[in-house]
């Protein structure tokens, strides 16, 4: 494509080709083969700085913006994948990514570096929360988080939840659900074998069913 | 404590969540508080509440607070065994499956089962908030905490970092808690 075309192409071709020039580039980077280092210590990172829950942004940044390790989509196909499986985003996006990069030893490398420093910390935290069990300062500090922590997961979960407290049929599922885990007591097993093949034969393809666009992407786990 | 099998207790217990958690870790915390406070009696409530919240302190993923329960129950091998036993199985089925999942793109199912569990992970969330609730919230001053920090987070956007919230929890907890 000549220098002059491009400037006069539609919006939309030039984001194509704009893609298409990133697509290459990753599959150039990944051809460079990234050091196993680099996957350490770019994960490391993140697992060391990403406070407060919600590691999706601190990874887009890190892995997208910085790295260019991935493009935006090939970010969103990844984080579908973290999302439909069991586990925390943060570990497995590790997983996934440091996969595509250099395959299991890039992986487990990911794996590790997100989870290290954390890991560290809290047992650090915990010796001396374990050593000085009468602590007033300790106890009430701790109490003081785990009220704000109340407080951090209900706005999580209203940002991302507010669509399914909308539709009828999405607040049923929403409701049942708590119901049986907080007031019923009934285990996690059953609940996931019983509500979950009910709600998506509630939703099986059908024709008449439209998907909106933002029902996809979105994250589901804020809170990891 | 160090008690024979509790090892494998701790391995089976924490495998199980790992396998569970299909909303992330939120999702997993009644499960999780009743299996290690209720049914093997490894901690109280308001140890849970504390392990919980040392969590919330510490960066990267949520939940390696498991590391300090199994920690508890079996000393530092217990802490690894915890560790591993909820964050490697996941890590295992997300590794296995990412390579195969390109099979299902075009499966019509596959937005049946996103559109379907995302109101279901939405309740287990939920219920999770529930279960740290029922052991963080004692008083007005603890209603007070959550609701400004979730004034501030829900209202404030995306330009307030969590982090900030979480030690400032800490510090009103030293003032108005002891």
């Amino acid at each position: 494509m000549s220098k002059s075309r491009k400037t006069l192409t539609v919006y939309g071709a030039v984001s194509a080709s704009v893609e298409e020039v990133s697509a290459h580039e990753t599959a150039a980077l990944r051809a460079k083969r990234v050091p196993y280092w680099e996957i350490f210590w770019t994960f490391l990172v993140i697992g060391a700085t990403s406070f407060g829950g919600g590691v999706v942004a601190y990874l887009r940044n890190s892995l997208v913006s910085q790295k260019s390790w991935l493009d935006d989509e090939q970010f969103m196909a990844a984080l579908e994948i973290s999302q439909a499986l069991p586990g925390l985003n943060a570990t497995n996006m590790a997983v996934i990514v440091g996969d595509r990069l250099r395959g299991p030893m890039g992986a487990a490398l990911g794996f590790l570096g997100m989870t290290l420093p954390g890991a560290t910390l809290v047992f650090i935290l915990g010796f001396v929360y374990g050593k000085n069990p009468h602590n007033t300062y300790i106890n009430a500090a701790l109490k003081g988080v785990g009220a704000a922590s109340v407080g951090l997961l209900s706005a999580v979960t209203l940002q991302i939840g507010h669509k399914q407290m909308e539709h009828i049929l999405d607040l049923g599922i929403v409701v049942v659900t708590i119901y049986l885990v907080s007031f019923a007591h009934v285990s996690l097993l059953i609940v996931l074998l019983t509500v979950g093949p009910v709600a998506i034969l509630l939703y099986r393809p059908r024709p008449s069913l439209e998907f909106k666009a933002g029902d996809q992407g979105t994250d589901r786990k804020p809170a990891d | 404590m160090h008690h024979e099998g509790s090892i494998f207790s701790i391995l089976a217990v924490f495998s199980l969540l790992s396998i569970l958690a299909v909303g992330g870790g939120t999702a997993v915390l009644p499960e999780m508080k009743k299996l290690t406070t209720e049914e093997h009696h490894w901690l109280t409530q308001d140890d849970f509440r504390d392990v919980y919240s040392i969590g919330q302190i510490a960066p990267g993923p949520n939940m390696l607070m498991v590391i300090l329960i199994g920690y508890k129950v079996a000393g530092v091998p217990g802490g690894l065994v915890a560790f591993f036993g909820f964050f490697a199985p996941c890590a295992l089925i997300a590794w296995g499956t990412s390579r195969v999942w390109d099979h299902f793109e075009s499966n019509p199912w596959r937005l049946s089962v996103q559109r379907g569990m995302a109101p279901l992970v939405v309740g287990l969330m939920i219920a999770g908030i529930i279960a740290i609730g029922r052991t963080a919230i004692l008083g007005w001053e603890t209603i007070v905490l959550a609701v400004l920090v979730f004034v501030t987070l829900f209202y404030g956007g995306k330009r307030i970092n969590p982090a900030y919230l979480v030690l400032m929890g800490a510090v009103a907890g030293m003032i108005f808690l002891r």
